[in-house]
């Protein structure tokens, strides 16, 4: 059967069904037990599977990522959480020198089975440390497999296809998209790793977007419909490995491409999924492909520069109206107003995260 | 013990408390638009620490820092600035609560990264003896950042180097809502570590704040000796949520009863009580230092509130160290 539910609760679903299904899953994470449950994605687990299951961890994520890979050697599949990604950049040694090519460094004798959830955000000043977005520097790495879910159906399919992978996985969460509703199955399903998703059919231009900005694409593929542009919105669903036949078909159909990401631009993954373009049907394009991205620079804290750090729909609708030879317009000429403000994600939240 | 440092002492504990709870009625307002970790209930380690220190010697510290900050002699209005993330705040916006500065009486900065700042307080501390000067750093830090493995690196190249730095441990018995009953074994002792690393280390009372300055009076005069580096931890409690304005005992990951022990033993209230009981202070006294410290809280609000925003374009600004300011 499947129902309306959040994307969080999607993460809590599979979760429970992966400890439920297979006594090598472990759930491990500063947290993780606690009252708030990681925004809730972990919620009554211990009382459920047991706090030799589920549990809690010193804030020591360095050492603790290599004593998670270390039980996955002998068998285990554990998953660990970071409340945010910034936190988890304590244990990049543990992940690049070790997790990562643990099975290519012993020819293949031996595999590396962990699951590392991250999470992204932003809003309500969260600032330079705590709303880093950072797909690319995992994507780099020979070895990991990077996944950024942007609806609650593939939350649920890409954790459990994460964990099921006898490989590193790094999952990486939108905070915002936590409270977003979906239809997610009730059953035990995978979305396939690697496998980008065509969320609106078009034939003017292609945006290939990710995580939570694959809904700001999709607002405003809306709006240029309006102007008569056919947009083909693709959700990469796994940024590592890139799903090259889907994003090199849709562009070589449109003939113009648009990456955003939710990413600094430099050497991130809009650049790589231009490459990829130009590399392999530079023949089919009519234009420059052009890339919708986080500047250069780290995240500010005070909201009245919060605010015009992050790209919006407005930002794509007139990158692609430039794209066509089309004068740019204002939010009020387009017609988008906001009814929140722009550094929180809806409605009732009050702060702080 | 001398009757106008104990009035001090008493001043910045109450100066801190008031603070922290203007701050705390104000945040609904929602004009503080950026995480704040309140240190109601741990003010007298702050206080008791930095009584000792003068205005070269360097501080560095966490992301509860409001106290350390203040209780250094940091800016109150370009630190109420800050967290209403004006341009006239510490970091002109960049930084927000979790991100204090003050250069002027060498507050070198806190950040919230878990035990970030343990070996750069460190390194500074080397800086100082490299360049042959005679200061002394203190880092303070809470329970959960001597579980990262930068607390051991740290303590080991201090005490080899002989480093001029204080670790200071806040021990409030909880990191977020984990209780140290799931993150450190029960045989663990904080002070046994230092000491094996061959670093100086004490314990005291963290909500008495004459036993904080002893403590410390000790731990730094060790070190203006040139004995190497010192450790002392105490035992204190958050009196507010982790993060934010309220309380969050609700949640149930601490007990009532507990929190109405500590409760029992406020810094501020008990010291309060023990001045006026040995006629070291009059009641009339107090209510100046309230008021004062009211209107100075008032006028640094207003300050932020009146602040303008940064510009935009200072998004792009302060990347790089070359970059020169466009206006
Ligand atoms: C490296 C890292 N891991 C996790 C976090 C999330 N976090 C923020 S504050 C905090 C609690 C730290 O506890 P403690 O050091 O005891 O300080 P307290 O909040 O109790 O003052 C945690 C775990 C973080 N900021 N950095
Ligand atoms: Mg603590």
């Amino acid at each position: 059967m499947t129902r309306e539910i959040t994307y969080g609760q999607a993460i809590l679903e599979a979760t429970d069904q992966l400890l439920a299904n297979d006594k090598s899953v472990y759930l491990i994470g500063l947290g993780v037990p606690d009252p708030k449950g990681v925004f809730g994605t972990t919620v009554g687990l211990e009382k459920k599977h047991g706090s030799n299951r589920v549990m809690d961890m010193p804030v020591a994520e360095n050492g603790m990522t290599g004593i998670i890979l270390g039980s996955s050697l002998v068998g285990m599949r554990p998953i660990m959480t970071h409340q945010r990604i910034d936190f988890m950049l304590l244990s990049l040694d543990q992940i690049i020198n070790n997790a990562a090519k643990w099975h290519y460094m012993f020819g293949g004798k031996m595999k590396a089975p962990i699951v590392i959830r991250l999470i992204i955000g932003r809003g309500w000043g969260q600032g330079p440390q705590h709303s880093q977005s950072l797909q690319a520097l995992f994507a780099h790495i020979p070895g990991l497999k990077v996944v950024m879910p942007t609806t609650p159906y593939d939350a649920k399919g890409l954790l459990i296809a994460a964990v099921k992978d006898d490989n590193p996985v790094i999952y990486i969460e939108h905070r915002w998209l936590h409270n977003i509703f979906g239809s997610v199955p009730e059953d035990f399903y995978k979305v396939e790793i690697g496998k980008a998703h065509k969320m609106a059919e078009g034939s003017d231009l292609t945006i290939v977007s990710s995580s939570y900005m694959s809904l700001e694409a999709l607002k405003a593929a809306d709006f240029l419909k309006k102007d008569g542009i056919s947009v083909e919105v693709v959700d990469l669903r796994t940024i590592k490995p890139l799903d090259k036949e889907t994003i090199l078909s849709s562009v070589k159909k449109t003939g113009r491409l648009l990456v955003v990401d939710g990413g600094w631009r430099s050497f991130g993954v809009a650049a790589e999924v231009m490459a990829l373009a130009t590399e392999n049907c530079y023949g089919s394009l009519k234009a420059a492909p052009v890339r919708v991205t986080f500047p250069d620079t780290p995240t500010p804290t005070s909201w009245a520069l919060a605010n015009h750090y992050y790209p919006k729909a407005i930002d794509i609708i007139n990158s692609v109206r430039t794209m066509f030879n089309l004068p740019v317009k204002t939010e009020a000429e387009i017609g988008i107003s906001y009814d929140v403000p722009l550094d929180v994600p809806d409605k009732s939240f009050t702060g702080p995260f | 013990m001398d009757k106008a440092l104990l009035k001090k002492l008493y001043y910045e504990m109450l100066r801190i408390r008031l603070v922290e709870e203007n701050l705390a009625s104000l945040y609904s307002e929602q004009e503080m638009r950026c995480p704040v970790h309140l240190c109601a209930g741990q003010e007298a380690i702050a206080v008791g620490v930095c009584a000792n220190l003068k205005t070269d010697d360097y501080v560095m510290s966490n992301h509860r820092s409001h106290g350390h900050f203040l209780a250094k002699g940091g800016n109150l209005n370009e630190m109420m600035a800050e967290i209403y993330g004006k341009e006239t705040g510490c970091c002109h916006g960049k930084g927000g609560s979790m991100h204090l500065v003050d250069l002027s009486v060498n507050y070198l900065g806190s950040t919230p990264i878990v035990a970030g700042t343990i070996p750069v307080g460190t390194g500074v501390a080397f800086g100082t003896l490299l360049k042959g000067e005679k200061k002394v750093t203190v880092v303070f830090l809470g329970d959960a950042a001597t579980e990262e493995g930068v607390f051991y690196e740290s303590l080991n190249f201090a005490s080899l180097k002989k480093l001029p730095v204080l670790f200071v441990s806040e021990n409030n018995f909880y990191s977020v809502y984990s209780p140290l009953s799931v993150r450190q074994p029960h045989e663990r002792d904080n002070l046994t570590i230092a000491k094996g690393h061959g670093v100086y280390s004490d314990k005291g009372t963290g909500n008495d704040v004459l036993d904080v300055y002893r403590v410390a009076e000790k731990a730094i005069k060790h070190i203006r000796d040139g004995k190497g580096p010192a450790f002392i931890c105490f035992d204190t409690y958050r009196f507010r949520e982790h993060c934010g304005p309220n309380y969050d005992n609700k949640l149930g990951y601490r007990l009532e009863s507990e929190y109405e022990e500590w409760r029992k033993r406020c810094p501020v209230v008990t010291f309060e009580k023990k001045l006026l009981q040995k006629k070291d202070i009059d009641q009339e006294t107090i209510d100046t230092y309230k008021n004062k410290i009211q209107s100075e809280m008032d006028e640094a609000v207003l300050f932020a509130k009146n602040s303008p925003f940064p510009k935009v374009s200072e998004v792009y600004t302060d990347v790089y160290a070359e970059e020169k300011k466009n206006d």
